[in-house]
């Protein structure tokens, strides 16, 4: 016979709960993860270059993996500033998931590690919907993209704890207006810091490499608007309980069991990220970091 | 274009959900709520589905997408809006940056309709007059 059966699954239940276990184990060996997203060509690896090379200096055990649909030229380039550097080829899928992470970590990512910094695919669309465990995420964008590339990507920036502008050296070449693009950013996501950067004269260079570190030392982290919902991503639980039958003549279900799930319920603050605490940070006030 | 990740793990879920039944023969419709700010588009998502559903116990079943619109509180001034697209997050009332997201990021199962080998049970307890 023919029946309605209620689920209330999240569709990405399986890729939170993977991201949810990975957070923890990392957490537990002293690892952090640095997700990092932006469009192509935004200059994710000139600046993670950068981060990575500092790290060095400054001797923080750090790791780097990076996710493209073909060629492995910017491992080769991560690999010059000495650190462990992975490279991913997604085979052209847009994203990296939790379970894909987790796979390429295991073997490979030396125990010692404080920060694993990841250069998702880029692109703005896909890699946001999934969470991989990291600790901070940063979404960059560089002045060369227009002003309202937050507004375009709101998924993508209101997901961030941290902005990062790069390129900030051709800003006046092409015009970056620096107001309208932090209005865009305070738009989709209030309180999110804002840093400017450049990777070719070194402007902010160190910012990624220094919010990562606190918030791996536990600081917490802004905690976006888009992220405050109880009910976005995780239902690992199955209500596999049918009711209301569809067929007319059907009304068995002696048991009289009701589900008391009005929508929208929660499982407590089990979104996207796992530090979803009580909203107090008190940053609201986008800062700057020259 | 992550629509074909999407339509893979809504089948997944529904074939587990169907294995756990034990008895589904064939699945009807998958009934999904896709939030505005989901980042998911319904029409690649259901072209994505009807292809990924070959072969499999769904194949032939509708998607049907419900979208949710997004709404904002805001906390300090209890100030309520429909976010639009792009969101407006910041509370347009006090400008406050204490906003909860209240719906705009569902990408759910709700509900799935399908076909089982079970006979239906008789509805009501036979009067006596019908024995």
């Amino acid at each position: 016979m023919c029946r309605v059966v209620d689920l209330r699954q999240a569709v990405l239940a399986k890729n939170d709960a993977g991201a949810q276990t990975l957070r923890a184990e990392l957490t537990a060996r002293g690892t952090a993860v640095v997700n990092i997203l932006s469009s192509p060509g935004s200059g994710k690896t000139a600046l993670l270059e950068r981060e990575l090379l500092l790290a060095r200096e400054r001797s923080v055990p750090v790791a780097a993996l990076t996710a493209d649909l073909a060629t492995e030229n910017d491992a080769v380039r991560l690999a010059r500033s000495g650190v462990p550097v992975k490279q991913v080829l997604t085979d052209g899928l847009c994203h990296l998931e939790s379970a894909m992470l987790a796979g390429h970590l295991r073997g490979w990512l030396p125990d010692d590690t404080r920060l694993l910094f990841v250069e998702n695919v880029g692109n703005l669309v896909c890699p946001a919907s999934y969470d991989l465990g990291e600790t901070l995420r940063v979404v960059l964008a560089s002045v060369t993209e227009g002003e309202d590339k937050p507004l375009k990507y709101p998924t993508a920036f209101g997901l961030a704890h941290l902005v990062v502008v790069t390129k900030t050296d051709l800003a006046e070449a092409v015009d970056f207006d620096e107001a309208a693009f932090r209005s865009h950013v305070e738009r989709v996501n209030p309180g999110v810091e804002v840093v400017l950067t450049s990777a070719r004269h070194g402007r902010g260079v160190g910012a990624i490499l220094d919010r990562a570190l606190a918030a791996a030392d536990g600081a917490p982290p802004h905690v976006p608007v888009m992220a405050r919902t109880a009910d976005a991503h995780t239902h690992a639980h199955v209500h596999a309980d049918t009711h209301a039958p569809a067929h007319p003549q059907a009304h068995p279900l002696p048991d009289g069991h009701t589900h008391e799930h009005p929508p929208g319920h929660s499982h407590g603050q089990t979104g996207t990220h796992a530090h979803a605490r009580p909203d107090t940070h008190a940053d609201a006030v986008p800062r700057t970091h020259p | 274009m992550h629509e074909m990740s999407i339509a893979l793990a809504v089948i997944g879920q529904v074939e587990e959900a169907a294995e756990r039944a034990g008895d589904v023969t064939a699945v009807r419709s998958v009934r999904l709520l896709v939030g505005e700010l989901a980042g998911v588009v319904p029409d690649a998502l259901a072209f994505c589905f009807e292809l990924a559903c070959a072969g499999t116990v769904l194949e032939g079943a509708e998607l049907v997408t419900e979208t949710v619109p997004g709404r904002a509180r805001c906390a300090p001034c209890a100030h309520e809006w429909a976010v639009g697209v792009p969101p407006l997050l910041s509370c347009p009332r006090c400008g406050g940056a204490g906003t909860d997201l209240q719906a705009g990021r569902e990408l759910q199962i709700a509900a799935v309709h399908w076909e089982d080998g079970r006979t239906p049970a008789p509805a009501r307890e036979p009067i006596p007059e019908e024995r």
